[in-house]
């Protein structure tokens, strides 16, 4: 869509459109204030600094305030960390063990492969919500609960894709030679497959990402993700859900900010040049 | 080879049942593995240890796992869903109702979002590349890139904050006439609709276009046949299968939708149950709703890929 308007461009011996580009820039911009917001924020997020409760954005109070009168642009600025951070944290879990997984299968093969494919595919029959509210029943939320079950439930996915392009490659002559040379199952994943399906394998990173960000604002949203005082998007969403029938920025700028966030890296992924996303590449 | 589908629907059946079994002891293991004593939780704290102990006995607390859980299984084939912890009602009389209503909630947002999804879907995939294509294209994305909350956010600021033409929360039992329904249901369906049509037709889209590129659909334009019986005829019949897999697919999305929409819009059905359930911890009640919900899911996505499979020429 957007590709035939926007203007192309070359860097690194790819060309990249204008969207991408912007994507990307999105992503970079809240990736900094993630690793920074401590730094960055004006109030202390725990500080009530209006006498009013959702008030409107004025100077000094960039966002307005939320349902108990604290400053909305640093709680908005410290959830990105949460939300960022928990999400990154979950989708490397999830994409190093399943792709690691995946690879495995693909060249094991026989009843390891089946088990661990029927295994996985059971898993990835449970409705991702429905497992995060059983898993927040039984536990409890705590953030390395949270992490462990996102990546828990993204692992069967991740697994899947891994294994259909290692299946594929495993076919190729490279890798009968490679056997009859005698190499290692280790050797086997890390040199001869893994150089040959890594990047569509990152751009299935990016899309999981994208799942794990939604996933985890909605468990925050039902009040099953992360707990006060700590809030992330979701959260800040849930607390100030009062303020809607008021339109308060309270509640408007954390949900902008998610879809901010998730629209910008399925765009990136949208315009990736075509070597890169193509998925049998 | 009329055989050779009816093996693979029956090996594609086979493999349901096999997952279900194992989903049903993965929701009942997550669920008993909650820290703290049931027996202990539901005396309180001025329980004697001999009326735990007595209560564990008599709930067979102190079976292993795997009896347990046979014997829940074997309730539930009996129609028995065991009793609630937190307010000793059987689990089957909670549930009745509300999954009448999540049901009613569920069917009326297919009805609307089936065909809505399909006719934007199919156009947008004939007119392809035209401005209406990339805006029915942009606008889906948006929609899937967002959480539901958040459509139903934007649904609840634009119809009852801005229009006040509907109100922002559901009661179901104040339904007394037409109109009154219409108001009730409008808001989480319109929601559901948005979220459920999004993932809709942008497979449908696929699908058709995908059929479009074919020879034979080549071959069609070739020979003279204008642009709609070239759709029409020619390649939506062979689309059908492709599409109905994406229907069969987009409503699953449905069990995680009316999770965020129930509990949202205050809609007195099964998912917002279950949502009070995990609060309470009332474990009985999560079973079993999270058995419901597993059972839909599980039967939408067999469906969908039996379909797939029947809809396969070279398979028949």
């Amino acid at each position: 869509m957007a590709r035939a308007v926007a203007s192309r461009r070359s860097f690194l011996g790819h060309s990249y459109n204008l969207v991408g580009v912007v994507a990307s820039l999105v992503i970079l911009a809240w990736t900094v204030v993630a690793i920074f917001a401590p730094y960055i924020i004006p109030h202390p997020i725990g500080d009530i600094v209006d006498d009013d409760y959702f008030g409107p954005m004025r100077q000094g109070l960039w966002l307005g305030s939320d349902y108990l009168g604290r400053d909305m642009l640093s709680r908005v600025l410290m959830g990105a960390r949460y939300t960022v951070g928990i999400s990154l944290a979950a989708v490397c879990i999830a994409c190093f063990s399943g792709v690691a997984l995946g690879m495995l299968a693909a060249v094991t093969g026989g009843w390891f492969d089946t088990c661990l494919s029927r295994f996985l595919d059971a898993m990835n029959s449970i409705p991702s919500k429905l497992f995060g509210l059983v898993v927040v029943a039984a536990v409890g939320s705590s953030i390395p609960v949270l992490i462990l079950t996102l990546a828990v439930i993204y692992i069967p996915g991740a697994y899947r894709f891994a294994r259909a392009l290692a299946v594929n490659i495993n076919t190729m002559d490279f890798m009968t030679v490679a056997r009859v040379r005698g190499e290692s199952t280790a050797y086997l994943i890390g040199s001869e497959i893994l150089p040959n399906i890594v990047r569509p394998v990152l751009a299935d990173f990016g899309l999981r990402f994208v799942f794990i960000v939604l996933l985890l604002s909605g468990l925050s949203f039902l009040g099953l993700g992360l707990q006060p005082p700590l809030a992330d998007w979701g959260a800040l969403v849930r607390e100030n859900i009062g303020g809607l029938p008021f339109a308060a920025p309270a509640v408007v700028v954390p949900s902008l900010a998610i879809a901010s966030l998730t629209i910008s890296v399925n765009l990136l992924i949208d315009n990736l040049p075509q070597k890169i996303r193509d998925r049998d590449a | 080879m009329k055989s050779g589908v009816l093996n693979l629907v029956v090996r594609r059946l086979g493999i349901a049942v096999v997952t279900l079994l194992i989903v049903l002891f993965a929701v009942f293991f997550a669920t008993s593995m909650l820290p703290g004593d049931t027996a202990s939780i539901l005396l309180g704290q001025a329980a004697t240890p001999e009326a735990v102990a007595g209560l564990r006995e008599a709930m067979h607390l102190n079976d292993p796992a795997i009896l347990r859980f046979l014997r829940w299984l074997f309730g539930l084939l009996h129609g028995d869903l065991g009793t609630s912890y937190a307010n000793d009602m059987p689990v089957a009389a909670l549930i009745g109702g509300r999954l009448l209503n999540t049901m009613k909630l569920a069917a009326i947002t297919t009805l609307l979002s089936v065909p809505l999804a399909l006719t934007l879907g199919i156009t947008a995939a004939m007119l392809r590349g035209s401005l209406y294509d990339r805006a029915v294209t942009v606008l889906s994305i948006g929609v899937i890139s967002v959480p539901e909350f958040m459509v139903a956010t934007l649904a609840v600021l634009l119809f009852a904050v801005y229009l006040k033409w509907l109100p922002a929360l559901s009661s179901v039992n104040e339904a007394h006439s037409l109109t009154d329904l219409v108001r009730i249901y409008a808001m989480p369906v319109i929601t559901l609709t948005f979220v459920i049509s999004a993932q809709m037709i942008r497979m449908t889209r696929a699908a058709v276009m995908e059929t479009l590129s074919t020879p034979y659909v080549e071959m069609a334009l070739l020979k003279g046949a204008s642009r709609s019986r070239m759709v029409l005829r020619h390649a939506l019949p062979n689309a059908l299968g492709p599409i109905v897999n994406a229907v069969a697919l987009s409503l699953s999305y449905l069990v995680g939708g009316v999770i965020i929409v129930e509990t949202i819009f205050n809609y007195p059905g099964i998912a917002k149950l279950m949502v009070d359930a995990v609060a309470t911890r009332d474990l009985p009640l999560i079973q079993s709703c999270a058995m419901i919900f597993c059972l839909g899911y599980l039967l939408l996505i067999t469906a969908a890929d039996i379909v797939a499979i029947m809809s396969n020429p070279r398979l028949r």
